[in-house]
């Protein structure tokens, strides 16, 4: 068991960079997973930890040991690939006892190990198949089984479930938070899918062009964003960004949306943003949960307005609508009996309590 | 936590030096492995194909006992012979005709292979490939004897149409056709089982749309079979003309180049000029000829095979 | 094209309709027609040794018809394989097959390996010079070899010329470029993942190879085999350059130069020997013929 950090960690192709000086500290026992669009660098931070990859500058400690020069073998780690990269030639058991074997680990001890980690993983029926005999879902039991056995510092998990349809994506999901729960290790988990990233992790990492936006626990980064990327990011479907103006009127601060409708800010958010410039260019950004329809009795600070609705999408237990403002589309989420239907007029209500202010040219959460 | 990570670099400060020069170390071990791996090739290719390769330059600028160096000497004597120039004329007549006869038969086997239902082609294919499989030295006696100008099997069953005796090996033409049409069935089944895996990787849904846009049979092969198929068809028909333009089993052992030199491939007249008369210097000059359009057909497969691999 | 799409929108449509599956049927029928007689034009020669092989000299001199045997029998298998000379042919082919195959994957394995995974400076220029040297074919060689052996031979003091090991140093040259092209396209198509998990698990290099590239390589290294075993057995030229001894010559060229004597043709023999000669690729083609034809078509694609 191990803590993992990273210091001012750079990776360059060529002239390219890949990742760009990234900090980074994990506890032991965490759970960790770093998020991001494709081509982000999450993946190439993850391969520098493994000793897939070099490191063109910086350190990467592990347990308190740099082992930027330590080959991979040496680490004591454990990795999960995205397409599990089982030996086909080897039945399960195999697989999983290919690195203890190579370390000359006594046969007993192998086996027991073998047999504990099948049983936690629940594929002990399935020792003596090769991997093609295999569901995707098995596989990559197997493939976590694997790394289990060999009881590592710190286990890697490389966008482990992208290869499994969505319903057995939630199932591995909550297998893996079990598996952690039992074992406990330091992990580094690497996903482009957010609601991966929230539902696992004790805190997400999230990566964008070769730096980290933002750290924090998911309900952070849910509540509070502190770029405009994280808000984005985090969350379906995504927050909404309008561009917007602060303006004095009758001795309160306003949001001015487009010149038909601006919005009294309630009274701590108003205090908030009462330094911001009035003619900074800014960005309204409002999650879909907080554009519901009018209610009748509203709490302060959540506004009624008319919108005139493009598309509806009933979801179920709620409706998604689509109308624009100006040039932005906007989501909202209504009641399936608030009455909203495409084409059609709604008394709409935005829930300003919950707003973020950006600032629009440098992406920046005020 | 935080604060052993902020002490971490710092102690790690000073040893970090050596480490960098092992990673170096490492790398530079690893393509140093990678290049012994390598070595054995190396060395092959080095000493048994290209330095022989360019010996037989040096080779051919000699003169017959090897002691005095001539030039381009062999080669204006090669120019002057009337053989020469029938060696020229035979391996061209013989290579193009082979190849574009092997092309022609491999293409319509492998589409009527491709045609039948698929439980049966496993066994076809199988059938179809033995010619390719029998050393060409073994087949070629065989043909040679099915040729014998006594006992000839094909006279023999020629005569009950009222046909022959066709001299098979005997004359000029008769004998350039016999060394073509073995050759033709030594190597069609390679061509066939090239187009036939072509075939296969052509998906159905192509045909299928072509059908409903309307055309024909004869339309589909032109516009889609073909195209799909044009760049292994273009890289196993210049792999033939390299291997068929360098024969050397097939006329060997069924004319010895007779009657008169008029059957000789470049490969069969070098070794009989420079290896059964000792002329080492002239074989090398035969031999060397193959040459252009070896590499000119080289260039060619090697463009066609790089494409293949990008498209994979 | 545009004049038979008008042809076929007008009156040659009627005849379509309901005729479909009657097309397919004669369809069927012609490729079975020609199938049957490519197939005869395939398996005459063949056919005709083993005819052939179960006659008397009687009997082939006599005339009778060439298609069939009337009174077979097996006394040319009988004399072959008790012939010490024949035996001792099948032997040298046997033996410089072996150890051709041997010494071919001792140097493609590694060297494939080493350009599929372990990129270093030249790999990319190395694997085409491999391909090139492929089609570089043993007629042009012949010579400059001869030479080179004799010289070395004297040089040396090393008997190489009409030795059959001589053989051991040559057909390599047309086995190894083959043999290592299509292993580097087959470990290029392993996924990376594969080995960078051997990696995590603990392997070096050499583990990696031998437990997980090799293993799952196995098809192909099985194709490669049968190729440089295939390709051994049949080369005709350069033992007809280089050994001439009687006891030196291996199958082909034995058959050829001893059974044929003068003018005079035993071709019951010869037939015989023939067969029996082209025995051995026939029966690892009749067993393994998938990996025969992956092999063949391996080849044609970039490694």
């Amino acid at each position: 068991m191990a803590e993992v950090s990273l210091r001012k960690v750079v990776k360059r192709y060529d002239d390219v960079e890949a990742v760009r000086g990234i900090d980074l500290d994990i506890a032991d026992h965490e759970f960790v997973v770093l998020v991001g669009p494709s081509g982000c660098g999450k993946s190439t931070t993850l391969r520098m930890i493994a000793g897939l990859e070099d490191i063109s500058d910086g350190d990467i400690m592990i347990g308190g040991d740099v082992v930027n020069d330590v080959p991979p073998k040496d680490r004591d780690i454990a990795m999960v690939f995205q397409n599990y990269a089982l030996y086909p030639h080897m039945t399960v058991a195999e697989n999983m006892s290919f690195g203890l074997r190579l370390k000359r680990y006594p046969k007993a001890e192998i086996k027991s190990r073998i047999t504990e980690a099948a049983r936690m993983l629940d594929i002990t029926d399935l020792i003596d198949r090769k991997p093609k005999q295999l569901s995707g879902g098995q596989r990559q039991r197997v493939a976590m089984g694997r790394a289990i056995v060999r009881n590592p510092k710190v286990f890697l998990f490389d966008e482990p479930l992208s290869n499994l349809d969505a319903k057995l994506r939630v199932q591995m999901r909550i297998e893996i938070k079990k598996v952690h729960q039992k074992v406990r290790t330091t992990t580094v988990y690497v996903t482009h899918d957010q609601v991966e990233a929230m539902t696992l992790a004790d805190r997400v990492v999230v990566m964008n062009k070769g730096r980290i936006e933002q750290i924090g626990t998911p309900n952070e980064l849910y509540h509070n964003p502190a770029t405009r990327f994280v808000a984005g990011f985090i969350g379906s479907p995504a927050m909404n960004f309008v561009p917007c103006r602060l303006e004095d009127a009758n001795e309160r601060l306003h949001i001015r949306l487009t010149d038909r409708l601006a919005f009294p800010l309630p009274g701590p958010r108003a205090a908030r943003y009462q330094s911001v410039s009035r003619n900074e260019p800014l960005l309204l950004g409002i999650r879909p949960e907080h554009i519901t329809e009018a209610r009748p009795h509203p709490e302060p600070g959540v506004e009624p307005f008319q919108a005139m609705l493009d598309v509806t999408e009933p979801m179920g237990m709620e409706t998604l609508v689509y109308f624009t403002l100006e040039a932005t589309q906007i989501c909202g989420r209504v009641s399936p009996n608030a009455g909203a239907r495409d084409a059609a007029p709604l008394r709409m209500a935005i829930d300003l309590n919950n707003m973020h202010l950006l600032n629009e040219t440098t992406g920046l959460v005020i | 936590m935080v604060d052993a990570a902020f002490e971490q670099p710092r102690i790690a400060q000073p040893a970090r030096r050596p480490r960098r020069a092992s990673l170096h170390y490492a790398l530079k071990r690893k393509s140093t492995a990678a290049f012994l791996m390598t070595l054995p090739l190396i060395l092959l290719i080095a000493a048994l194909v290209l330095y022989p390769a360019l010996y037989s330059i040096h080779l051919a600028t000699l003169n017959k006992s090897m002691q005095k160096f001539v030039g381009f000497g062999n080669f204006t004597f090669l120019f002057k012979r009337e053989t020469f120039w029938m060696v020229v004329k035979q391996s061209c007549i013989f290579a193009i005709t082979a190849v574009i006869f092997k092309a022609l038969i491999g293409f319509i086997v492998a589409h009527f292979v491709h045609n039948i239902p698929a439980k049966g082609q496993r066994k076809w294919r199988g059938m179809l490939l033995v010619p390719w499989v029998i050393p060409p030295a073994m087949s070629t006696l065989a043909w040679l004897w099915l040729f014998d100008p006594s006992y000839s099997a094909f006279n023999y069953t020629l005569s009950f149409f009222g046909i022959g005796p066709i001299p098979w090996l005997g004359d000029t033409f008769w004998a350039r056709f016999s060394v073509i049409l073995v050759n033709v069935w030594y190597g069609a089944p390679f061509f066939m089982i090239m187009y036939l895996a072509s075939l296969k990787s052509v998906p159905d849904q192509l045909y299928e749309a072509a059908a409903i846009d309307g055309a024909n049979w004869w339309q589909r092969i032109w516009y889609v079979t073909l195209p799909m198929m044009r760049n292994i068809i273009a890289i196993t028909t210049l792999f033939s003309l390299i291997v068929t333009f360098a024969n050397f089993d097939i006329v060997r052992i069924l004319t010895s180049g007779g009657p008169l030199d008029t059957t000789h491939l470049f490969a069969t007249w070098a070794f009989q000029v420079g290896i059964q008369s000792s002329d080492i210097p002239l074989g090398a000059s035969v031999s060397l000829f193959m040459v252009p359009i070896l590499a000119v057909a080289a260039i060619f497969i090697l463009r066609d095979v790089s494409k293949r691999g990008n498209e994979s | 094209m545009s004049t038979l799409a008008i042809d076929k929108a007008g009156p040659t449509r009627k005849i379509k309709y309901g005729s479909i599956s009657r097309d397919r049927a004669w369809a069927l029928r012609w490729s079975y027609f020609f199938l049957v007689l490519f197939a005869i034009f395939s398996l005459v020669p063949p056919f005709y040794m083993l005819i052939t092989s179960l006659k008397s000299s009687a009997e082939i001199s006599a005339a009778t018809n060439p298609w069939w045997v009337f009174h077979p029998t097996l006394s040319n298998y009988v004399e072959l394989l008790t012939s010490n000379q024949f035996l001792r042919f099948f032997w040298n082919s046997t033996i410089v097959s072996v150890v051709v195959v041997i010494v071919t994957m001792l140097i493609s394995i590694p060297a494939a390996f080493a350009l599929a995974r372990m990129k270093f400076w030249g790999s990319a220029t190395l694997a085409t010079g491999v391909f090139l040297t492929y089609l570089i074919p043993d007629s042009l060689l012949f010579i400059p070899l001869f030479k080179m052996l004799a010289v070395v031979q004297d040089l040396t003091g090393i008997t190489l010329l009409n030795r059959w090991y001589v053989l051991l140093f040559v057909y390599p040259t047309l086995t190894v470029p083959f043999c290592t092209w299509i292993m580097i396209g087959y470990f290029a198509s392993i996924p990376k993942e594969l080995d960078e998990a051997a990696i995590i698990d603990g392997a070096s290099w050499l583990q990696t190879l031998t437990r997980i590239f090799i293993p799952v390589a196995l098809p192909g290294l099985i194709a490669a085999t049968i190729f440089a075993f295939t390709v051994s057995w049949a080369q005709f030229l350069y033992p007809l350059v280089f050994t001439t001894s009687i006891d030196q010559l291996v199958l082909p060229v034995g058959i050829t130069t001893t059974l044929i004597k003068g003018d005079v043709f035993n071709w019951g023999q010869i037939m015989t020997g023939a067969l029996l000669g082209a025995a051995p690729p026939l029966i690892i083609y009749a067993f393994l013929m998938d990996y025969y034809i992956a092999g063949l078509t391996a080849g044609a694609t970039k490694g």
